[in-house]
């Protein structure tokens, strides 16, 4: 196809994801390096009863008239960045001072808001990533083994948790596992504990928010193992059981390493979308004790006064996080392209 | 395909405990639907029951508050109290203009990005990928500060045009894999029949590309009824879709009753995508599978 033609074909879409993909990532790094206007300061004399005093006040109308003139603030360079609600270099350092034992350095880091969301995030994604692939592989190899007018009906449930809107189905859970609900009134009694509540324990916020993420995601693995599984080549299969191999020696030796560039994909896939975790967070109210980056950016963006360039560091970091998980994939498909041109 | 891996002779006691699996996981996939439907028929005090839990089943204080073991109480409150039809509405503008708009460009672009074969080509899939990775949550935090200064901010256009964009990636990258599939040969004849290349697409390619533009669409169709990011923070209060809606009804719950709302939103937010799913699932599926399996 001609430059030319190829141009105004991909035009329409190009643009649409420069002006609002590519800009916004610039605009995120603008606000990033800026901070809102400090209050202006004005001297006041006053003439009392005892001679002229002079005070500072905060000159509230000034202020105000400066910050909607120059709503980005001032040029800060990276001083948002090593804020305390960030990356803290400050505090990390005198936690790291203070502290002599691994364990102990991490619950300082924990008190820290960034910290504690980059902690959170990436124990979701380390613990629902591969949880995710194994509960998906087991229904798959479940469903598969069904007799032929039950596996239609089966598909279809196991596709409902991943299809409804996340925020929709974690609240669905939530409600069940809420302190009055009926899994959280179960596991009241089970425990003997009246008291205990999710919004109370943070182990237990985490526990049920791993649970979602499972929950929701496990449809996924199950669908693409799913169709591996109608894939597998029959020779290796007949031929093992030639030779006497059992059932679990066939699923070991043949069919799982046939499924095994799926698990490359769906890994791939769940690291991305485990990462920006935020609607979970807000059904189970839970921004307090599991918040994650996306959820700090969030609550930045909605609090009373939108802090923009919070807002704007925390997304350039999680940016920096994505990539630093993308970048195997991009050279894996750089190398797959190039060895597709030698041929 | 006939001979699959379950076709082999297995053992009763396994075909029990795989049985039991799935039954299980039936279980845990769709309980909490069903649970939610039956008592976002019910009353507060029953649905969240401070004393006993089987208040859910037997609706015991639905049948001191209302007469009758069911009650529409929370969808009434829901849907004309609280004006949840207007949400309902602007869902629907949002999801179509999107779906219809992310399809036209998707399918241009698609096309060119299959038939080009220049390696620019190829690096606009990556660049494509690259964006699909970005957290939705940090392009609106790019967006809000220009927006509000535009005075572009709240509208349901300003919206629909970002859910486009952020669609892109994913609807190129599944066009251009789909149109891959249409031999190539087809929209060249018809070039060496003297149509120019937009003549050539539009006899010839768009004529057979339905199924391919279908699956896309159904996945256009859940990326943005399913919004949450741009949808809550791009959208003015009045103008705010189902999932931003629902959402804001659990920061008024201090008000009794008012959780049944957001019950009663919940359940008539996802009766349509279970309708979805119902007549489409092969779709689903294999536009879930299609890029795995193929490579």
């Amino acid at each position: 196809m001609p430059h030319r033609t190829f141009f105004w074909f991909i035009f329409p879409s190009l643009l649409a994801m420069l002006l609002f993909i590519a800009l916004p990532i610039g605009s995120v790094i603008v606000q990033s390096v800026h901070q809102q206007h400090e209050q202006v300061l004005r001297t006041v004399e006053n003439q009392g009863p005892f001679g002229t005093t002079t005070s500072t006040v905060v000159d509230q109308e000034a202020t105000r008239a400066l910050r909607e003139a120059e709503p980005l603030g001032r040029f800060v360079g990276l001083d948002v960045y090593f804020d305390r609600a960030h990356l803290a270099v400050e505090e990390v350092g005198q936690a790291w001072a203070a502290t002599d034992s691994i364990g102990a350095f991490v619950d300082r880091l924990m008190n820290l808001p960034f910290y504690r969301a980059l902690i959170f995030t990436l124990t979701y994604v380390i613990v629902v990533t591969p949880l995710t692939i194994l509960l998906g592989l087991a229904v798959a190899l479940g469903v598969n083994g069904l007799p032929r007018m039950f596996k239609g009906p089966t598909i279809f449930v196991s596709l409902l948790p991943m299809m409804v809107t996340p925020l929709v189905g974690a609240l669905v859970l939530y409600w069940m596992l809420e302190q009055n609900g009926i899994l959280g009134s179960a596991l009241q009694s089970l425990t003997g504990d009246p008291t205990l509540s999710l919004r109370a324990s943070t182990p237990l916020t985490w526990i049920t928010l791993f649970a979602y993420g499972v929950w929701s995601s496990a449809p996924f693995a199950f669908i693409v193992y799913y169709a591996g599984l109608q894939t597998v080549p029959q020779d290796p299969l007949e031929a093992a059981m030639v030779d006497g191999a059992s059932r679990w020696q066939r699923i070991r030796y043949v069919v799982i390493p046939h499924l095994a560039p799926l698990t490359v994909f769906i890994a791939l896939i769940q690291l991305m979308d485990n990462f920006r975790v935020l609607e979970p967070v807000i059904s189970f109210n839970a921004g307090a004790n599991a918040p994650s980056l996306a959820y700090s950016i969030y609550s930045d963006l909605r609090g009373e006064i939108a802090l923009f360039n919070s807002a704007a560091a925390t997304s350039m970091l999680t940016i920096i996080g994505v990539s630093i998980l993308l970048t195997p994939v991009l050279i894996r498909t750089w190398r797959d392209f190039n060895a597709k041109r030698g041929h | 395909m006939s001979a699959t891996v379950s076709s082999q002779r297995k053992s009763t006691a396994l075909v029990v405990v795989s049985t039991t699996f799935v039954v299980l996981w039936v279980l845990i996939a769709a309980f909490p639907f069903f649970w939610t439907l039956w008592g976002s028929f019910k009353v507060e005090s029953d649905f969240f029951s401070r004393n006993d839990w089987t208040n859910a089943l037997t609706g015991i204080r639905t049948q001191i508050e209302t007469g009758g073991a069911f009650t529409g109480q929370a969808y009434e409150g829901a849907w004309i109290r609280e004006e949840f039809w207007r949400a309902a509405l602007n869902t629907t503008i949002v999801v179509f203009s999107t779906v219809v708009i992310s399809l036209t460009l998707g399918t241009l672009g698609g096309y060119a990005l299959a038939r080009s074969g220049y390696r620019y080509a190829f690096w606009l899939l990556m660049l494509a990928l690259i964006f699909r990775a970005m957290p939705h949550i940090t392009l609106v935090s790019g967006y809000l500060l220009p927006f509000f200064e535009w005075n572009v901010w709240g509208h349901l256009p300003t919206a629909i045009i970002v859910l486009v964009a952020i669609n892109q990636p994913f609807t190129l990258w599944m066009l251009h894999s789909f149109f891959l599939q249409i031999p190539k040969d087809l929209d060249e004849s018809a070039m060496v029949d003297g149509c120019s290349r937009f003549e050539a697409f539009w006899r010839v390619i768009v004529p057979v590309m339905w199924p391919g533009v279908i699956t896309t669409g159904l996945f256009s169709f859940l990326l943005a009824y399913n919004d949450f990011q741009v949808t809550a923070l791009v959208l003015s209060q009045e103008n705010q879709t189902m999932v931003p809606k629902i959402a804001s009804f659990l920061g008024s719950t201090f008000e009794a009753g008012n959780v049944m709302f957001a019950v009663a939103a919940v359940v008539s937010a996802t009766a349509p995508l279970f309708v979805l799913v119902l007549f489409f699932q092969r779709q689903i599926v294999s536009g879930l599978t299609a890029g795995a399996v193929k490579g």
